[in-house]
């Protein structure tokens, strides 16, 4: 009876010493949702992928999306908006959060009018991109009365509306984590390029932005995420029929219109493979970047 | 002050000016384009000229009681509520568990929470519908709830988890030494440490979860859907509901969620959100 519970109480400590104790039970539950609502569907997707209304083995879902071309050509109309719009996100803020570091006068008031359009929502940024450039809105008429132009600029019902869209979304995102990252670099290291003689231009191209480096990495990674899913958007001001057919509207239009799960599943997985393969680039780019102590590095 | 020998003159080169002539271009363009929504929202009609000829408060009215707005703002709430609730309980306890503890297969862990985040929501939301369609959730308040723990759960244990690395050790040592038991050490210890994290993380689900669209969209049925799916359905179908009261709604969904922000943005420190930032200092 002793040497049994002293065994156990042995096995408890060498259990312990790997990490391994009572404390661990509370990640059960969480673990457990997750794999529930998150795993068992995404698993139970990829099963459904592979077993095609029509018939004809498991991968012909796979073969009949890369045959069709209306189908396929999702995934490169989605990187034509998502790459750019996460792009542009992340190379605006650089310059903007370098000159918001440090403190002064109205940072924050700045900061928070910055970030506030994420509050717009995407229907409302879709209904004001609508008549703001629409062919009678106030960009238009300012163009045409400065004779700027001849005939209204067409901005809407194509690829440049959504771009915008997303970059009204996403700008605030990638501003607020930019900034973040910028404020965790330690001044006193630009400071110490000043006393060597640096310049402003080689302080940043030398200490500020090496050490910002992974951390732009980081942003660009969850900005094009943000802009990976664009869907309500694409259909509002967008072309869906032709020009902004995203992925996520085709897997939309295969599940709730065709009523093909197998299919949407098919392209959801593909739209997933795709996203982290983009992903997994800029994270082995993002490896060769010096991430010690100093701020700006990111998680 | 920080660095002002860096910083003087740094409004006379034109870099700056190039940077804020920008940021000016872009701000000018935006207050428009809210302005153009807003203007029609209050519109009797605009077609065609600079200003609508005349105002009426009518289509608030009108969205109020033809979309229902009190029931999707009930069941906005509803929902938002639960997933803030249900996310807090069940990911601040795992958030301390991977704080804490270093154990084979964390890793794992690790990125089977990670990967919810870094997904966009229609990948996982395509097959989540369908098997919660296939046990009767689909279209119930319960779905919609559930759908929406996917992104907010491994959000607040990746928000909570550095917040929770902070805290010293020691203290929990001392109150064990002092014969707390676990539960005392966290609703004595731990909680009151970690309430301005809780209330970040939930304040930033909550905002998330009004926002979300996708997973909202795909899982809701006509009695559950929150104020941004009941938006883009009626802007989806034109014709059947005026503009302009499309608009109405659109602002008062835009009310909504920056009052959410400016409460979060009262809590949080926006540039800390992502990063336990240690503020330098003033000399």
């Amino acid at each position: 009876m002793a040497a049994e519970g002293a065994a156990r109480l042995g096995m408890r400590h060498r259990l312990a010493e790997r990490g391994i104790d009572r404390v661990l039970l509370l990640l059960v539950p969480a673990v457990l949702v997750v794999a529930a609502l998150f795993l068992y569907p995404m698993l139970y997707g990829v099963g459904l992928s592979l077993q095609p209304r029509a018939g004809g083995g498991p991968f012909a879902n796979y073969l009949a999306f890369f045959r069709d071309s209306y189908q396929s050509g999702t995934i490169w109309k989605t990187m034509r908006l998502a790459l750019p719009a996460a792009l542009i996100n992340v190379g605006a803020s650089v310059p903007i959060a370098y000159r918001l570091r440090g403190r002064f006068r109205g940072r924050r008031l700045l900061t928070a009018i910055l970030v506030l359009p994420v509050t717009l929502g995407t229907v409302l940024v879709a209904d004001g991109l609508l008549r703001y450039l629409g062919p009678k809105g106030w960009f238009n008429r300012v163009l045409l009365d400065l004779h700027l132009v001849d005939e209204p600029v067409r901005l809407i019902y194509n690829y440049w509306g959504v771009l915008f869209s997303l970059l009204i979304t996403g700008f605030p995102f990638a501003f607020l984590l930019v900034l973040s990252y910028m404020s965790g670099i330690d001044p006193t290291l630009e400071r110490a390029a000043a006393t060597l003689g640096a310049g402003p231009w080689r302080r940043v191209r030398h200490v500020t932005l090496p050490l910002l480096a992974p951390g732009l990495a980081t942003t660009f990674i969850l900005a094009f995420v943000l802009a990976f899913s664009v869907f309500p958007s694409a259909n509002l001001v967008g072309e869906p029929a032709n020009e902004t057919r995203v992925m996520a509207i085709a897997a939309y239009q295969a599940a709730f219109e065709k009523y093909d799960y197998s299919m949407a599943s098919t392209i959801a997985v593909l739209m997933g493979v795709a996203e982290l393969l983009v992903v997994a680039l800029v994270l082995v780019w993002r490896g060769r970047f010096y991430t010690g102590t100093t701020g700006g590095k990111g998680s | 002050m920080t660095v002002p020998t860096l910083r003087s003159g740094g409004w006379r080169r034109p870099y700056a000016w190039i940077v804020w002539g920008g940021v000016a271009f872009f701000l000018v363009n935006l207050a428009a384009l809210i302005l153009s929504v807003v203007v029609d929202s209050f519109a009797v009609s605009w077609f065609g000229t600079w200003l609508p000829s005349a105002f009426t408060t009518r289509w608030y009215a009108d969205a109020w009681q033809e979309f229902g707005l009190s029931d999707v703002l009930q069941v906005t709430l509803l929902v938002a509520l639960a997933v803030v609730g249900l996310a807090l309980l069940l990911g601040v306890p795992a958030a301390y568990a991977l704080a804490r503890r270093d154990f084979a297969g964390k890793r794992l862990v690790t990125l089977l929470l990670l990967l919810p985040v870094l997904l966009p929501p229609i990948t996982y939301g395509i097959p989540l519908a369908t098997v919660l369609y296939k046990f009767q959730l689909a279209g119930t308040m319960s779905g919609v709830i559930a759908a929406n723990l996917v992104p907010a759960l491994p959000f607040v244990v990746l928000v909570m988890t550095p917040f929770i690395e902070q805290i010293d050790t020691n203290v929990e040592s001392a109150a064990r030494m002092c014969g707390a038991r676990t539960r005392q050490v966290f609703t004595r210890v731990l909680v009151p440490l970690l309430v301005p994290g809780i209330l970040a993380a939930g304040i930033l689900v909550l905002v998330r979860t009004v926002a979300m669209f996708e997973l909202t969209f795909l899982v809701s049925g006509p009695d559950s859907q929150t104020l941004i799916v009941a938006l883009y359905s009626a802007a989806f179908t034109p014709g059947i509901r005026a503009a302009q009261a499309i608009d109405a709604m659109a602002v008062v969904y835009t009310l909504l969620s920056s009052a959410l922000l400016v409460l979060a943005l009262m809590f949080v420190n926006p540039t800390q959100i992502v990063a336990q930032v240690k503020e330098v200092a003033p000399e």
